[in-house]
């Protein structure tokens, strides 16, 4: 900008050491942009239903091919894995949490629970639906 | 009548006021988590009933959706999240983009969409619910 102070710059993610709760930071605004396109995918599927039988099955066919399930999968663990840093990020919001032990199990628990609660998501959508 | 800028009757203190980031910082935090909370609920009701109607033939995925309160909870979830989405996005674009014309086109094209989504998602869940 022009006649702006030369300011310093604060140090940024290339002068670090990368660190598990710096990528949890990363992932989280990943996950975010990603759910933001993903968005469309269930705006898709509503007009579908809106539309036509016809309409319907060509969606439906899609997100039931093999490529559909895979990003289907990969949007409900983004989902999941944002929802837990939203969750997180609430506790941090009252003042705790921010000590290193619990910070970095945070960290753990958000990539486990993510991991963990998508395959349970997935095991028992195939159970009961085959 | 001229005035030179040093002889202002407005004091430097009314002249920066409502310039500066703190206008609207603390609103946009709160919108964030307020819509985060929204998200959290809604999901947590929308998710199993999407999963349920999923893959199924169409009139059955109608009837779904079509009960008016699935429709209102999908309806407040489309509201919750593109609103979340809007102003996520917004952040995202100012820490990375630094093209003044570029990052005010992307903030242009971010409002566009994210009303775009939610407004076509409305639009179908509202022509499913009053039987269209």
């Amino acid at each position: 900008m022009a006649g702006a102070a030369e300011r310093p710059l604060s140090p940024h993610l290339q002068i670090y050491r990368p660190m598990l709760t710096m990528m949890m930071s990363i992932v989280h605004r990943i996950t975010g942009v990603a759910l933001y396109f993903g968005t469309a995918l269930l705006v898709i599927w509503l007009l579908a239903a809106a539309s036509s039988g016809q309409a319907f099955s060509t969606v439906n066919g899609l997100y039931g091919s093999w490529l559909g399930l895979l990003v289907l999968v990969g949007y409900s663990w983004a989902l999941i894995h944002h929802a837990l840093g939203g969750i997180r990020h609430f506790i941090w919001d009252t003042g705790a949490g921010f000590g290193p032990g619990p910070r970095e199990l945070f960290a753990k628990l958000t990539i486990g629970g993510s991991v963990a609660l998508t395959v349970v998501m997935w095991v028992v959508i195939w159970l009961v639906k085959g | 009548m001229s005035v030179s800028p040093g002889s202002s009757m407005r004091t430097p203190r009314r002249r920066v006021a409502g310039l500066g980031s703190a206008r609207s910082g603390t609103g946009h935090f709160w919108l964030q988590r307020l819509t985060a909370i929204g998200n959290l609920l809604l999901i947590l009701i929308a998710l199993p009933i999407v999963i349920a109607a999923a893959g199924q033939e169409q009139a059955q995925v109608v009837a779904i959706i079509g009960h008016p309160l699935v429709a209102i909870v999908l309806l407040l979830l489309l509201f919750s999240i593109c609103f979340h989405m809007r102003i996520g996005m917004q952040v995202v674009i100012e820490d990375y983009v630094h093209t003044e014309g570029l990052k005010v086109l992307a903030l242009i094209a971010n409002t566009f969409f994210t009303i775009a989504v939610g407004s076509a998602g409305a639009f179908a869940v509202l022509k499913i619910s009053f039987g269209g």
